[in-house]
């Protein structure tokens, strides 16, 4: 894949080069402390027995073949462990009568999806562990499972039968209640008579994160401090639920996320398995491990998406919006996850984009099912709501007969307009979707394309081409924590940081954000090392260890630049205006003759200067320093923003489609991203690369599918397809930089960037490739079989359940292989 | 994914590996490549008690040119046969299909003969060793060997003629010299089976196919011939009317699976689309 992004010309700070990430060594060569990786003395290890039964009655639990097996140590039941296990919290109650079953790590009495945990076996290998696991004998009594979400609505079979219904919160946001628009009803029945109404109803499939390294926790409680080491994304706020929910003191625990091989939402959870490692060691008193197989990362860590969304759009003849409604259906699977509910619930902020739309209502029902959990994955809630309305935009142009792309104009916010305040209630500070889509558009070569597209129409080409547009916004930062509070979201937004100055002229920060991949120790060292003026080897990044960066709210929802970056800023500035007095009084100058430029403070208008690592010498020493100063220059910040930043772009597919067979070949992808300042261009064309590749893969690989009895078919990675280099195309990549005025270097978030804007662009060129055979809709992933179904009309643009069996090729035994 | 415990054995002959079959019968393996077992056994799907590695075993490995055949050893990996220049000048049916199989990581690892011997219908090398009318060597115990033909080695899914206490040695693949090949592999990410594929190799003389073979992937428990198809190319020019006509007859005879990458109706639809592009292409080359 090629990076064809303009470069600024010539960075002469850290801040825009294209450094090369220094952590990459260790993390791809894996000589580093992966979880896995780490052996205490004393360790144990734990397998876990899983149920294969959807929604089922523990009738017994029989152990004790499996404690009698070699080396094992014990073997634990939900009863055996009882309330010692703690609870598993849901840190996000989108209502306040949400109905949220109790999750308990391991329950004791009945199974809720395919792959709980019904019992753990420890022992002194991970392999006899293993072995032992399948010597415990459970006996079930199968209940009926409630398993397709709608179905489920109408609570016939319930997912747990105690709370009486499936139905576990409606939240609604409607613009007329809120002041912030006008009544969605009166548009789209105006819209009747006088104008257009686009209706649709859209799937968002099920996901599964997919992470490359398996999650694994390490439980070390030989100390005063109990320490847990996890693959996870989130160590401060697992360190908060553990102390809030099992009864150890929070200054007793300390939770290390050492490397961690990726996440994509998918570590943002606190788990059973972290729950039972803590549980269990603790009671043993000896280090514990468990590291779960793909087989069960695919099955029982939390899933993403699963929604039905069903839209209604009203517009003038002319094309210009009137009202948008918007009523989702959403799966959390079993139980109420961490944050659960509130991802759906974030795309009521996002259905609207970048339109102005002056009557908008949003509901979301979340529906409990038999089926795994459902949480944060890559985009969150912004990528269901891009799809939706983008999916929108080009039904109401088709109906309309204008071009997609001039619908959209009709409908944005002119970069004139800004800031703008939204029908949802944001305010947008900058934008420049115009800007955006011209050179997008310049690059994509839209009119050649649109042309051959025509040609090909004309002719009957067996290969039909297919334009999509995705032009996207999305809200960044996952803060302020006021907003946050206000949608009952059980923590705060801000981010801390720290900078020591240490004596031989190295610089520690810690962060509170981090990072499972994303290159924060190389973008962050830019950041300290130009501010500072030091070198960039001189910085030293530091995270992941409740005892090291010991304030933090972590890394998600594309936040750790826009917002622990600005806390290293504000801490580096605090260390500069520290030092300033001590530059004073070694130069023999008043204070408000000193200058700071490039780790340099100087006497204004003499060549008389002293380097900021020079002074962090001589504040080590404290021989010589102004009278009563306390000898110290570090300093630490936590920064909480005004408002969340909002990166744009304009994204532009072109599929071609062999209505032969339905297999889809991407032409070329376009986009232009508006990602406001940029630190290091190199990591933003991978996290730009990454994000697009795991949108098309929504769009034509990735589903999960369960069969009737409600187990995971898709359940290995022959038949959960997640994309490879030799799968895509080389991307064309740019992107723009209207500064973010959210924060003060200008930055907004990107992590997420390419997954949100790249699926419906996909979907969008899949049906514009085929809207002549009658289609409108092709249900995601847009399988060849479902292309070639809608093409020859049979199911309503494909959407005929293909067959939900796996593939044989690993049930039979192989003789030679 | 870790593996049940079992006994593993290195033999470095293969009398040694047939006495070790005897003695332990169903409740041995064996193992050469590993691409397909090793899975089996992390995921826990199968737990023998004996893994008899054949990998040793030096006479199995190597291709060799003999008489009017060539002969592929069992154990030679993919990586061999898709760089060997006697199975492109005599066989570039396997050529060109072993190319399309898995990465090239399995192909380092995985052989030919075990592929063959896991008789995967969805299994690459299967549809062109049967196109190719390839002869399987199947040693016995008590020193013998004897020879099935293609047609007969395909029993089902994951069953061949192998017997329990018989090993796979060789395969012998009747030279297609000059014959024109190709390998039409369908599938939605590059690293899976094949939905459907279809193996063609024919002879053309003057823009007239004398003779063609046409191998199906997928489309039934074990890989299939289309020989309503090869009958009817036969003779025909190599034309996209001509082929497209043949073609027609593709799934005729087959019983493809339903599963999530397909139905079995969109399959047999594929398997039309496929062999007329595998033909033709064939024939182009």
């Amino acid at each position: 894949m090629t990076v064809t992004e303009d470069r600024p010309a010539a960075a002469t700070g850290e801040i825009g080069r294209d450094r090369r990430r220094k952590e990459d060594q260790r993390l791809i060569t894996g000589r580093t402390r992966w979880t896995d990786n780490i052996q205490l003395t004393g360790m144990l290890h734990m397998a876990m027995v899983r149920s294969p039964f959807a929604h089922a009655k523990i009738v017994s639990i029989d152990t004790s073949a499996a404690k009698a097996a070699t080396n094992v140590v014990d073997v634990y039941t939900g009863a055996d462990l009882g309330e010692s296990q703690g609870v598993l919290i849901n840190a996000w109650p989108i209502t306040p009568d949400q109905k949220t079953p109790v999750h308990l790590p391991m329950p004791a009495d009945r199974v809720a999806f395919a792959g709980e945990i019904v019992a753990a076996v420890v022992a002194r290998t991970a392999a006899e562990a293993r072995d032992a696991a399948e010597l415990v004998d459970v006996e079930y009594e199968e209940l009926p499972a409630a398993l397709d979400m709608k179905e489920a609505l109408r609570d016939e079979v319930l997912a747990h039968p105690d709370l009486g219904s499936n139905k576990s919160a409606l939240w609604v946001f409607d613009s007329a209640e809120a002041g912030t628009g006008g009544n969605v009803d009166d548009a789209i029945a105006a819209a009747r008579t006088d104008g257009v109404v686009v209706e649709r109803e859209f799937r968002q499939n099920r996901l599964i994160p997919a992470f490359m390294e398996p999650r694994s926790t390490v439980v070390d409680p030989t100390g005063e401090q109990n320490v847990m080491y996890s693959a996870t994304q989130v160590p401060h706020i697992l360190r908060f639920a553990l102390a809030a929910t099992t009864g150890v003191p929070e200054s007793k625990i300390r939770v290390v996320a050492p490397d961690v091989g990726g996440g994509f939402g998918g570590k943002l959870q606190v788990t059973p398995e972290e729950w039972l490692t803590w549980c269990i060691a603790r009671r043993l008193g000896k280090p514990l491990k468990y590291t779960e197989t793909r087989s069960e990362s695919l099955m029982a860590a939390h899933h993403g998406r699963d929604q039905w969304q069903k839209l209604t759009m009203a517009a003038d003849k002319d094309g210009t919006l009137t009202g948008f409604k918007i009523e989702l259906t959403a799966d959390l699977g079993a139980y109420v996850a961490v944050v659960g509910g509130g991802v759906p619930v974030l795309g009521a902020f996002m259905f609207n984009a970048i339109y102005k739309i002056p009557a908008y209502h949003f509901a979301c029902q979340t529906v409990l099912t038999n089926k795994t959990w459902v949480d944060a994955y890559r985009g969150a809630g912004r990528p269901e709501a891009t799809f939706g309305v983008e999916r929108m935009m080009d039904e109401l142009a088709h109906e309309l007969g204008m071009d997609p792309m001039e619908v959209r104009r009709k409908n944005w916010i002119r970069h004139d307009e800004f800031p703008y305040t939204t029908v949802s209630g944001l305010e947008y500070d900058t934008g420049n979707y115009e800007a955006a889509t011209e050179e997008a558009m310049a690059s994509f070569g839209y009119d050649e394309l649109r042309a051959e597209q025509q040609r090909r129409r004309e002719s009957g080409d067996r290969v039909q081409l297919g334009i999509g547009i995705s032009t996207f916004t999305e809200m960044c930062g996952l803060a302020p924590s006021r907003v946050l509070g206000s949608l009952d979201y059980g923590a705060g937004g801000w981010e801390n940081a720290s900078i020591r100055m240490l004596a031989t002229g190295s610089v520690e920060v810690t962060t509170g954000a981090s990072a499972h991949g994303q290159g924060h120790e190389t973008a962050f060292s830019q950041i300290v090392a130009d501010r500072l003026g030091v070198p960039f080897e001189s910085v030293e990044i530091l995270h992941g260890d409740t005892q090291v960066a010991s304030k933090g709210l972590d890394t998600y929802g594309s936040r750790s630049l826009t917002v622990g970056g600005e806390a290293l800023v504000k801490a580096a500035d605090k260390v500069i205006e520290k030092a300033k007095p001590v530059a004073a009084h070694l130069l023999e100058a008043n204070v408000d003759d000193i200058e700071f430029e490039a780790g340099t403070f100087s006497v204004r208008g003499t060549d008389q200067g002293i380097s900021i690592a020079d002074v962090a010498g001589a504040v080590f020493v404290a021989h010589n320093l102004p009278e009563g100063m306390e000898p110290s220059i570090d300093a630490d910040a936590t920064y909480d923003p005004v408002n969340f930043s909002f990166p744009h772009g304009t994204h532009l597919c072109a599929a071609e489609v062999d209505t032969e067979t339905g297999a889809i070949k991407l032409r070329k992808y376009t986009c232009v991203d508006d990602i406001g300042n940029v630190i290091n261009p190199l990591i933003v064309a991978g996290q730009v690369h990454g994000g697009l590749v795991q949108g098309i893969a929504q769009a034509l690989f990735e589903d999960a599918v369960f069969d009737d009895a409600g187990t995971l078919v898709s359940a290995s990675f022959v038949d959960y397809l997640v994309p490879t280099a030799a799968d895509m195309i080389s991307f064309d990549v740019h992107h723009r930089s209207t500064p973010s005025l959210t924060n003060t270097l200008g930055t907004k978030g990107v992590g997420e960037a390419g997954t949100i804007a790249s699926t419906p662009a996909v979907v969008n060129a899949i049906v514009d490739a085929v809207r002549h055979f009658g289609v409108n809709d092709i249900v995601m992933p847009c399988t060849p079989e479902r292309v070639w179904r809608a093409i020859n009309g049979s199911g309503a643009g494909g959407a005929d359940p293909t067959t939900g069996d796996a593939m044989p090729h690993f049930d039979a035994e192989g003789e030679q292989a | 994914m870790i593996p049940a415990q079992f006994e593993y054995a290195a033999p470095t002959s293969l009398e040694e590996a047939l006495a070790l079959l005897a003695e332990h019968g169903d409740e041995a393996k064996v193992i050469a490549g590993g691409q397909s077992l090793l899975p089996v056994l992390r995921m826990r799907l199968n737990a023998p008690e004996h893994v008899i590695d054949i990998g040793r075993i030096e006479g199995l490995r190597g291709i060799r040119e003999d008489g009017d055949a060539i002969v592929i050893g069992a154990t030679t990996t993919h990586a061999t046969v898709l760089t060997d220049p006697l199975v492109a000048e005599h066989a570039a049916l396997l050529t060109k299909a072993v190319h399309h199989l898995a990465d090239a990581q399995i192909r380092h690892r995985g052989t030919f003969g075990g592929a063959l011997a896991h008789a995967d219908p969805a299994g690459d090398m299967g549809a062109p060793a049967l196109a190719l009318g390839a002869e399987f060597v199947i040693a016995e115990q008590g020193g013998g060997t004897r020879t099935v033909g293609a047609d007969d080695f395909f029993v089902d899914l994951f069953e061949t003629a192998i017997g329990e206490d018989e090993l796979l040695t060789e395969v012998r693949i009747p030279k297609h010299t000059g014959w024109g090949a190709h390998y039409e592999k369908f599938v939605r990410v590059a690293h899976q089976w094949p939905i459907v594929a279809v193996a063609a190799t024919l002879k053309a003389e003057g823009g007239t196919i004398t003779e063609a073979r046409v191998g199906l992937t997928n489309m039934g428990s074990t890989p299939l011939r289309a020989r309503a198809v090869e009958q009817s190319l036969t003779g025909q020019p190599a034309t996209e009317d001509a082929v497209r006509a043949a073609c027609e007859a593709a799934a005729e005879g087959t019983n493809p699976p339903s599963d999530l990458n397909g139905d079995a109706d969109y399959r047999r639809h594929l398997a039309t689309v496929l062999s007329r592009r595998a033909v033709l292409a064939a024939a182009a080359g």
